[in-house]
């Protein structure tokens, strides 16, 4: 079988200002069907990437090509037609806090079909199904568990049957059975679906279980890349710190400072 | 040399923030085309604006009520006071009337409208906004100004008239209790001046006229502000606040505006 590339990002720069750049000359490629991991530590860049596939945000130099569309070229149709094919899971869900859990699941469907009251209560019940929130479909966001309104959004974000699914820091603040079943549901979800995914995260050990490739971040550039096993044996002294939680290494526990024994130092009256 | 460098940094200060808030209304002036333009889903699926109609125009239905009964109790009292010194106390209906139908219905209305429902407009879409739901609205390729800010507008829009004559009504009623219920001022010489004096298309229309626009500009303010609020809980609590002073301002600038266009020097 061909192995298309679904995300493909060519020599991509990016800043809010031209003379700071977020992102420098970043270059990736995620085939269909993968699980893959964008990890680095928090501000090293990996949000602006994934705004820079959903094309919320257009690079400055490179190109972007996803799902087949270069997003530079793409009008605002073109960007909403592409996004119907994509799912976002937002850190904290992000859901719709006037709805149910019901209304949530069934915004997307609403908006973009008009399908018959029947088969849109089919179709979101076997999304709450999916993620074992069928019973929990009449009450309200306020009502749920961070992890619970994690699992709704995630149902949601997947009830058009995107063809690729973006976590953005799908494990923060979440209990261990929690997190267990988010990982579960992301690779169930994945190969049930036929989608591809792609998970931004700074929880290293956990996503290193879940992916099967991973792009290691650090100020803006791809300083590592492979599978988890070979991400785990890194011998980059940032990887290694990282994977590691190391608290001192290339990034040092100080924060820059004057000489210690400067600061020590008595002044007289 | 300290004086002029002190004038100059004024200067340049006062020039950037000029220059910003001129960009800010050009700002403003194309989301509020953007907004008219996609405006078809909430005109298609009107359910979306009747339910903001109910937020905006229906729960404030209490303030608007409770407040302009008040407001034409105090006018009988004060207009009585005034009237019967020139014995011209039978004409209290007629005050009353034109006082809320000209003026203070639509001001006072449009300032309640902006304190209890602009707020609430700009706070629900800024915390909209601060909680990612515009951005999961637009992830799920759904525009949030047509489907979130379009249908606020046109409930505000349409809510804001229905308010403001309701507000008068109340006052009316309120002017009666007092004048004729309290004070003893003859029921039908009320109601009859009131009848004879009050002109529709002078009166009547041009209060409707002012509430139009009064509704159009703080439900404006109140969508933008809270569509362009810091996504943080001090910028929407900022927003909120410049969503009820620049409407209040903007209600008493238009109001001066409008009646000076409407003067026609008693003819």
């Amino acid at each position: 079988m061909q192995q298309t590339q679904i995300v493909e990002i060519q020599n991509v720069s990016f800043g809010y200002d031209p003379a700071r750049p977020v992102l420098r000359d970043i270059d990736l490629a995620i085939p269909r069907g993968a699980v893959v991991g964008i990890m680095g530590q928090s501000g090293c860049g990996k949000t602006t990437l994934l705004r820079i596939i959903m094309g919320a945000y257009l690079p400055s130099r490179g190109t972007a090509r996803v799902l087949g569309h270069t997003t530079g070229e793409l009008d605002a149709e073109g960007l909403y037609a592409m996004r119907r094919k994509m799912g976002m899971l937002f850190q904290f869900g992000a859901l719709f806090t006037d709805m149910s859990v019901y209304e949530n699941v069934a915004f997307p469907l609403r908006e973009h079909a008009e399908l018959p009251d029947d088969v849109l209560n089919d179709l979101v019940m076997l999304k709450l199904q999916a993620v074992g929130l069928r019973g929990a479909a009449h009450l309200m966001p306020t009502e749920l568990s961070g992890g619970m309104a994690r699992r709704v959004a995630l149902a949601r974000s997947i009830a058009l049957d995107p063809q690729l699914i973006l976590y953005d820091e799908p494990f923060t603040g979440l209990d261990p059975i929690s997190f267990g079943v988010i990982v579960r549901l992301i690779r169930d979800l994945n190969t049930s679906l036929g989608a591809t995914s792609i998970i931004v995260t700074h929880d290293v050990q956990e996503a290193l279980d879940v992916v099967d490739y991973v792009y290691f971040m650090a100020a803006g550039r791809v300083i590592a890349k492979g599978t988890p096993d070979q991400i785990r044996a890194s011998p980059e002294p940032f990887v290694n710190q990282f994977v590691n939680g190391r608290p001192d290494g290339p990034v040092p526990f100080h924060y820059p400072a004057p000489d210690y024994a400067a600061d020590l130092e008595v002044v007289p009256a | 040399m300290i004086e002029v460098a002190w004038l100059r940094s004024r200067l340049e200060r006062l020039g950037s923030t000029v220059t910003s808030q001129v960009w800010r209304v050009g700002y403003a002036s194309r989301f509020l085309f953007y907004l008219v333009m996609h405006s078809g889903t909430a005109l298609k699926r009107f359910r979306l604006t009747v339910a903001e109609i109910y937020f905006a125009g229906v729960l404030s239905l209490v303030i608007i009520l409770v407040s302009g009964l008040f407001v034409g109790m105090v006018l009988a009292l004060q207009g009585y006071e005034t009237l019967q010194r020139f014995g011209a106390s039978e004409s209290l209906g007629v005050l009353v009337a034109l006082s809320l139908v000209r003026e203070l219905g639509p001001v006072v209305a449009g300032l309640l409208f902006a304190s209890r429902a602009g707020s609430a407009i700009t706070a629900e879409i800024g915390l909209m906004k601060a909680t990612e739901q515009i951005s999961a609205m637009e992830m799920m390729a759904v525009d949030p100004i047509a489907r979130v800010v379009a249908p606020r507008f046109w409930g505000g829009v349409i809510s804001m008239p229905l308010l403001a004559a309701l507000f008068s009504a109340a006052g009316v009623f309120g002017g009666y209790l007092v004048g004729v219920q309290l004070i003893g001022v003859d029921s039908g010489a009320f109601w009859s001046q009131m009848q004879a004096a009050v002109d529709l298309r002078n009166d009547i229309m041009n209060g409707v006229i002012k509430s139009v626009v009064f509704g159009i500009a703080v439900t404006w303010i109140s969508v933008f502000e809270g569509y362009d609020a810091v996504p943080t809980a001090e910028g929407v609590s900022r927003a909120t606040t410049r969503t009820v002073v620049t409407s209040s301002l903007a209600i008493l600038a238009l109001d001066f505006v409008l009646t000076a266009l409407m003067f026609t020097g008693g003819n």
